[in-house]
């Protein structure tokens, strides 16, 4: 084979190995470091898998809040409306976590089915709803006022 | 009226450009001196009209005229007069309209600088510049104008800009990193215009390359403000969050670090030449692409792209033209580029393309990271995120290769190198780093880490290659420093930009390793102790600002008996309504910071306070400075200057005939 032909063959294999290799490792890396988002009433209804990193989200429950004296321990409740969460965390509330307002939670469900939170996020700015708590009040809501049209009587 | 002039000026900058993207090419194709000339005036049109379309804005903003309702949405009377100028592009609209005025900025610098271009090339390189413009100014005027009045029921105050915008970084970042992503437009224009003409050779590759270097700089100048500014001013310590809107403009800067060495062996060798095209294509595509993303909301949520379709839709369409229409260009054309030299396994093309495929792979993962939300959604595969552990286990072995290559690229020479003579020049600084990364940790801390010892051996290795680079070229010189003073520009360049890689690494590594942070409870007058540091809470009083009230707390911060700093974190509430801002307080030094935010008060004058200790975390920064210097430096050697152009042309001819043969 003409030496140029050739290297060109080696470059081109050589690509071909190494671009096989990565998309390997990026199917393996998406599969292991995916977060699911699960709404509260999945939760309740068990689909949700125990001890593995997942995200949840939902209103916040008025009246819910409790905080820690001694430390900065902190259970809350996230609702979609038909079913509730307990969550537990320890640490900084962002600064627009409120009761009655929309929370985004990451972390893993104990066996009692509580949430075990390594990570609050609440709302952008006051006009801005999570996308995935916003879909839990079903297409076509108003995304900004997702948490005020929920019912918590359930 | 002043808001309608600017209208009517950014229709007329649109018609210029209609008119820039056909006159000039037709013109060059049919060998029509006059229609090619027509592109410099033209284009001066462009960047006049555009720029009088945003000192209109601008004017709509300094007279708080709430009639437009872009200035309406995002300024307020008692917003301070620095920030209603920059509030300009603190929407969607006016960002726009800043990127079309950047477009236009680098459309005009065109004409001032690459005038010793040949006609043809340079009438070419302005109608593709006009072509773009085309598609930015439709888009701003058809689905985002931020002329649009409120009328007649226009609000007597606006609703005020974002507090999180209200800083001293939203004045530099956002232009910066826009004249960084829209500047490898003139990358894609000359390669574009080098694929019409199927004139690609070396004197194509050293036109470009002064632009893309000054976009690239621009670039990581942007990306490093931005950082800085996520990291003070979001009040939670992190200066990279792998968010799509980073990952969007950081795609840009990856494939732009391949384009420019991969432009440098372009120009010095005559090979990878229709690579390097791709890479062109590829950057600019990719600028457009972190458009999309962040200005079509595909990525809050599909959903919200079905419900404002317009603007996404338009700019889907914009991209597919773009990428389709090069792509296609480069299918017809590339094959007709043959490179005249070839080189062996161990010489510096090597290892550079070495260097362009591996950041080729990082920009895929993180590109394949940022759209796998997307398209999970679009087909029901349920809300996913992907998180910083996906990127980070990508990002950071194919960086090790990276340092690793780069420490080898610069002693090897061109075509073929001896292995025998670079393991020689490499022994001294593999020694050296190996002996500093083992020893490092040790004195660091009192646990010993072995990703410390790793992280710093490979920084060392970055730095004291690029050292021994220095030291080897200068060693015929009589003395040390005549030596240093034959070296040229670009050379220097080259020093700095990777010396800024070795420090930004260290940064990253060590403050990543290093860092602590404690979520504390403070009442007035308690003491805590972290890290060797103690801290004192005097409590939170309240202070007034021009357009808010905080909350400020004072924390002093001893060691040893020893006064460190006196910090005052605030919680601030905007008088406009709403939103609550955590404003963080640090006391930064060249080995740490020290950084405090205020959480949220809990009983009897108690705070939530957040405490870190980010180690090396100004390193960071301070290497993407000597980066960005080095870049400078490497445009400003000689061999880019008009005057000496003619020369260094018949010089390069030689040279490649010498290649050729």
């Amino acid at each position: 084979m003409h030496p140029a032909r050739k290297q060109r063959l080696y470059i081109v294999l050589f690509i071909v190995a190494f671009a096989s290799i990565a998309i390997g490792l990026i199917v393996f890396a998406l599969r292991q470091n995916l977060d699911l988002f699960y709404p509260p009433s999945k939760i309740a209804a068990g689909e949700a898998p125990l001890e593995t990193h997942i995200r949840a989200g939902g209103c916040v429950l008025p009246g819910s809040v409790v905080r820690s004296t001694t430390n900065l321990d902190v259970e809350f409740e996230i609702t979609d409306g038909p079913a509730k969460v307990k969550v537990y965390y320890s640490g900084i509330l962002p600064d627009l976590f409120e009761e009655g307002e929309a929370a985004v939670v990451s972390g893993k469900l104990n066996p009692e089915g509580h949430f075990m939170a390594t990570q609050v996020l609440a709302k952008h700015d006051e006009n801005y709803t999570p996308p995935e708590v916003a879909d839990l009040a079903g297409e076509g809501a108003d995304h900004q006022k997702t948490c005020e049209v929920i019912s918590y009587d359930s | 009226m002043i808001p309608e002039l600017g209208h009517f000026s950014l229709i007329l900058a649109l018609f210029l450009c209609v008119l820039l993207s056909i006159v000039p090419l037709v013109g060059s194709y049919t060998n029509q001196t006059v229609l090619m000339k027509s592109s410099t005036s033209l284009a001066s049109g462009f960047f006049v009209f555009t720029t009088l379309a945003y000192i209109c804005l601008t004017i709509a903003f300094a007279q708080d005229d709430f009639s437009v309702k872009y200035v309406a949405s995002h300024s307020n009377t008692l917003l301070p007069i620095y920030y209603k100028l920059s509030a300009v592009w603190g929407g969607h609209e006016g960002s726009l309209l800043l990127w079309a005025w950047m477009l236009a900025g680098w459309t005009f610098a065109i004409t001032l600088f690459s005038r010793h271009l040949p006609l043809e090339m340079f009438a070419r390189v302005l109608s593709v510049m006009g072509m773009v413009a085309v598609g930015f100014l439709l888009f701003t005027l058809l689905t985002s104008n931020p002329f649009d009045r409120l009328l007649p029921d226009q609000p007597r105050e606006g609703s005020d800009l974002n507090p999180l915008l209200q800083d001293p970084g939203f004045i530099f970042h956002p232009p910066m990193l826009y004249m960084g992503y829209v500047g490898f437009s003139v990358a894609f224009a000359f390669a574009i215009a080098a694929l019409m003409g199927g004139r690609l050779d070396s004197a194509w590759a050293r036109w470009s390359r002064p632009w893309t270097t000054v976009a690239w700089v621009s670039l990581t100048l942007g990306l490093a403000l931005g950082s800085w500014w996520a990291y003070y001013e979001l009040g939670w310590g992190g200066w990279w969050f792998w968010d799509p809107v980073e990952n969007a403009a950081f795609m840009p800067w990856l494939v732009g670090t391949a384009l420019i060495h991969s432009l440098a062996v372009t120009e010095k060798r005559g090979v990878f030449k229709s690579w390097t095209i791709l890479l062109a294509i590829l950057a600019f595509s990719l600028s457009l692409l972190g458009t999309f993303l962040v200005r079509s909301g595909v990525i809050t949520s599909v959903h919200a792209f079905a419900t404002d379709p317009a603007r996404g839709v338009f700019i889907l369409g914009f991209l597919l033209f773009v990428i389709g229409g090069s792509l296609t260009l480069y299918a017809f054309k590339a094959p007709q580029v043959k490179s005249v030299s070839r080189f062996s396994w161990l010489s510096r093309e090597s290892l550079l393309l070495g260097n362009n495929v591996v950041f080729v792979i990082i920009t895929a993962t993180v590109l394949l990271g940022t759209l796998y939300p997307v398209f999970a959604d679009m087909l029901g595969w349920g809300r996913v995120s992907v998180g910083p552990p996906f990127f980070n286990f990508f990002f950071v072995p194919l960086m090790f290769i990276v340092c690793v290559l780069l420490g080898i690229g610069p002693m090897v020479a061109w075509k073929k190198s001896p292995l025998k003579n670079i393991g020689g020049l490499l022994l001294k600084p593999l020694t050296i780093s190996i002996v500093i990364g083992l020893v490092f940790p040790f004195l660091y801390a009192d646990e010993y880490s072995i990703s410390a010892a790793i992280s710093v051996m490979i920084g060392m290795w970055v730095a004291t290659t690029t050292l021994a680079e220095v030291i080897h070229k200068t060693r015929n010189a009589p003395s040390f420093m005549a030596g240093l003073k034959k070296l040229t520009a670009s050379f220097y360049g080259m020093v700095l930009a990777h010396i800024g890689v070795a420090i930004t690494v260290l940064g990253v590594a060590l403050n990543t390793i290093y860092s602590d942070q404690k979520d504390l409870r403070l009442a007035p007058g308690s003491v805590v102790t972290v890290g060797g540091y103690e801290y004192l809470f005097y409590g939170v009083k309240e202070v007034k600002g021009p357009n808010y009230i905080a909350q400020e707390g004072r924390v002093e911060v001893t060691k040893d008996g020893r006064l460190i700093a006196e910090l005052k974190p605030q919680k601030r509430n905007y008088l406009s309504g709403g939103n609550s801002m955590t404003e963080a307080s640090i006391k930064s030094s060249f080995l740490r910071d020290i950084y405090i935010s205020l959480g949220e008060p809990l009983q009897e004058g108690a705070w939530a306070v957040r405490v870190y200790f980010k180690p090396f975390v100004v390193w960071i920064w301070l290497g993407a400075i000597f980066m960005s210097i080095g870049g400078i430096l490497a445009i400003s050697d000689k061999r880019y200057r008009a005057h000496v152009k003619r020369k260094q042309e018949k010089l390069a001819a030689t040279q490649n005939l010498a290649g050729a043969s």
